[in-house]
């Protein structure tokens, strides 16, 4: 066994342990710390995506050395590395970005409190990426689920504690159905490990019996994970988390949290269930309706709402919708546009993030649209960074969303089915008119020259120098977003390669 | 008329279900935070009481070696326990969670309506 092959292992550890450490050590210690870890997990991730790459295969890592129907494993393929690197690098730059605010926003004794529920976070991300046991995953999602609340309620307002409380009550409903469908599915089958509980699925498929229990413990964990990613009609807990706590957290919130719950969801149906039984099971048409409504009805709210932070995070509600749309499709290509707008969609929306913060700051940190005129020029840095984060929500060529937006339709004209042809496409394209509008409407508000207004209330005006970690972090999100966007062929390749490994 | 026998003689998974559905009712639909939190921890002990009625097999012993029985058909399954034990682990550190979110939400509004709280916080900003 290579030693790259421990590394994954290695980082779920490395992030799990620096968590309590740093409830002993000093604010400042824990940021170099977290600083420091995030790094250490994004070079390890990606030597284990090059070393992936090169096999070409998947291998499972076994815990404490007992064999597969009884130890606890992980398995690691192309996929899951190239996750788990991309994620570290939006962890850091999020984390980045955001130092500012939460010296000013967090109390100075609770500074390091924010690193402990930061680091929790990252590792029951990294494993809920590598996992193949359902029960860990599950421990690990109450685990992301805690740890996130800490994240949006850290920062203490009437508001942020409404939010966190709100968002508790959802996550738990949907992780109380997750956990109900587990059970289900271990007394249908036996067993805990996902390739196991596959092959036991498969003969139940094949011999027809237990059909009714399958698909109620299929339904079951669709549901709690579709509640806990804020699908559209379980959005509610989602503007308030994302509207009112720090800037780093809710740029992590939604570029990252929500991502992991879909990744579960995937690696459910390929690696647990199977994607055959889940295609049979027509669950993904269900999926395609709700991810249809959810296009459209986050762009509306985004359109009505008039805080920059909620109209972003409602941005967010619609974008979940455009996964899910894909998963819904039901075809490998869908999947494929799905996995990669995850990636996408979290490049652009922490860079909005960042940037929109930028931007308030230059504002007198006011959040409604009648401050912010002019604020482009008062912050240059910030309201390029905006725009392009926008051209990329919008789907403009060269940035990352045109790629997902071309993929998407790709796999919706490839779809066998023609309704959801028509159906995918049709609103496919309101949708982009929907975010154009708000979008558009936010940059051309922040382009609107206003010297009579900052004079009035003494905005100051932002250099680049004057927020550098925040330009640092602009910058490097811009450069993500470009790369995204102009050379996706490799990383589709990856993420087609990964896909095949994962079933 | 066979799917009634086969519900009576499930009788304990039939009740857990009941349980859930009144738990996650509760959750969702009560206005009361403790109301809410108990309605959670309803709905989490429904599910190890299925979990426990899965892994519990008539006739056999908890799975502890007693006088040397070594035999597997002399034990219950040992896993149902392990993930109940686990899952009480999780469900008291969200109810712990929930609690304190409850305390510091009363202390600033004095109310437990979460409703109340809602419009509360919306005038605030007014």
């Amino acid at each position: 066994m290579a030693f790259v092959q421990n590394l994954p292992f290695i980082c779920i550890l490395l992030s799990l342990f620096t968590g309590p450490l740093s409830s002993i050590l000093s604010g400042k210690m824990t940021k170099k710390l977290n600083l420091v870890m995030i790094t250490a997990v994004g070079i390890m991730s990606a030597m284990v995506l090059a070393f992936t790459v090169k096999s070409g295969e998947a291998y499972t890592y076994m815990m404490g050395h007992f064999p597969a129907p009884w130890g606890n494993e992980i398995r690691v393929g192309v996929l899951e590395a190239l996750l788990a690197t991309v994620f570290s690098v939006i962890m850091l730059l999020c984390i980045v970005g955001g130092s500012k605010e939460r010296e000013e926003e967090l109390e100075s004794t609770k500074q390091n409190l924010y690193y402990i529920m930061a680091n929790l976070l990252f590792c029951s991300l990294l494993a809920l990426i590598y996992t193949n046991d359902i029960f860990t995953a599950y421990v690990f999602v109450e685990i992301n689920t805690i740890s996130a609340c800490g994240l949006i309620m850290i920062r203490q307002n009437g508001r942020t504690i409404e939010a966190s409380m709100r968002y508790m009550i959802m996550s738990l409903l949907g992780s109380g159905l997750l956990l109900l469908g587990i059970c289900f599915l271990y007394d249908l089958t036996g067993h805990l490990l996902m390739s196991n509980i596959k092959e036991q699925v498969q003969i139940l498929a094949a011999t027809g019996e237990y059909q009714i229990p399958l698909l109620v413990c299929i339904t079951l964990m669709t549901v709690g994970l579709a509640i806990k990613s804020a699908l559209y009609p379980f959005h509610t807990w989602l503007p308030d988390a994302y509207g009112y706590s720090t800037m780093s957290s809710s740029a992590i919130l939604s570029s990252l949290v929500s991502k992991g719950y879909i990744i579960l969801l995937i690696k459910i149906y390929y690696r647990v269930i199977g994607i055959d039984v889940i295609r049979a099971s027509k669950i993904t048409n269900v999926l395609f309706v709700f991810g249809l409504v959810g296009m459209v009805m986050g762009s509306v709210n985004a359109i009505k709402e008039n805080n920059i932070r909620r109209m972003i995070a409602y941005s967010s509600v619609a974008q979940i919708g455009y996964i899910y749309m894909g998963l819904g499709l039901g075809s490998e290509i869908g999947v494929i546009a799905s996995v990669f707008h995850i990636l996408s969609h979290a490049a652009s929306k922490a860079l909005l993030f960042v940037a929109a913060s930028g931007i308030t700051r230059a504002s007198g940190k006011n959040k409604d649209f009648a401050s912010l005129t002019g604020a482009g020029f008062r912050n240059r840095l910030a309201g390029i960074a905006f725009t392009i984060g926008s051209l990329s929500m919008v789907g403009f060529p060269t940035f990352a969303g045109f790629i997902s937006k071309f993929w998407f339709a790709q796999a919706a004209f490839e779809n066998a089915n023609h309704t959801k042809t028509m159906l995918a496409l049709i609103v496919l394209i309101i949708s982009t008119v929907l975010n154009a509008l708000y979008f558009m409407k936010t940059v051309i508000r922040i382009y609107t020259p206003a010297p009579a207004l900052a004079k009035e209330k003494n905005y100051q005006n932002i250099t680049v120098r004057g927020q550098a970690p925040k330009s640092f972090a602009m910058i490097c999100f811009v450069a993500m977003n470009f790369m995204l966007g102009m050379c996706s062929d490799p990383i589709m390749k990856l993420i087609q390669s990964g896909l095949e490994m994962f079933g | 008329m066979m799917n009634l026998t086969n519900l009576l003689a499930n009788y304990g998974e039939a009740a857990a279900m009941i349980l859930f559905g009144i738990g996650f009712t509760n959750l969702l639909l009560q206005n009361n935070l403790i109301k809410k939190i108990i309605g959670l921890n309803i709905m989490d002990t429904a599910v190890y009481l299925f979990l426990a009625l899965k892994g519990y097999i008539a006739g056999r012993q908890a799975p502890i070696v007693v006088d040397g029985v070594q035999s597997v058909e002399a034990y219950i399954n040992p896993i149902p326990s392990g993930l109940v034990l686990t899952g009480i682990v999780v469900s008291v550190s969200v109810s712990a969670l929930m609690l304190s979110l409850t305390i510091r939400l009363y202390r600033r509004y004095h109310t437990l309506n979460f409703d109340e709280i809602t419009t509360m916080i919306k005038k605030e900003e007014k």
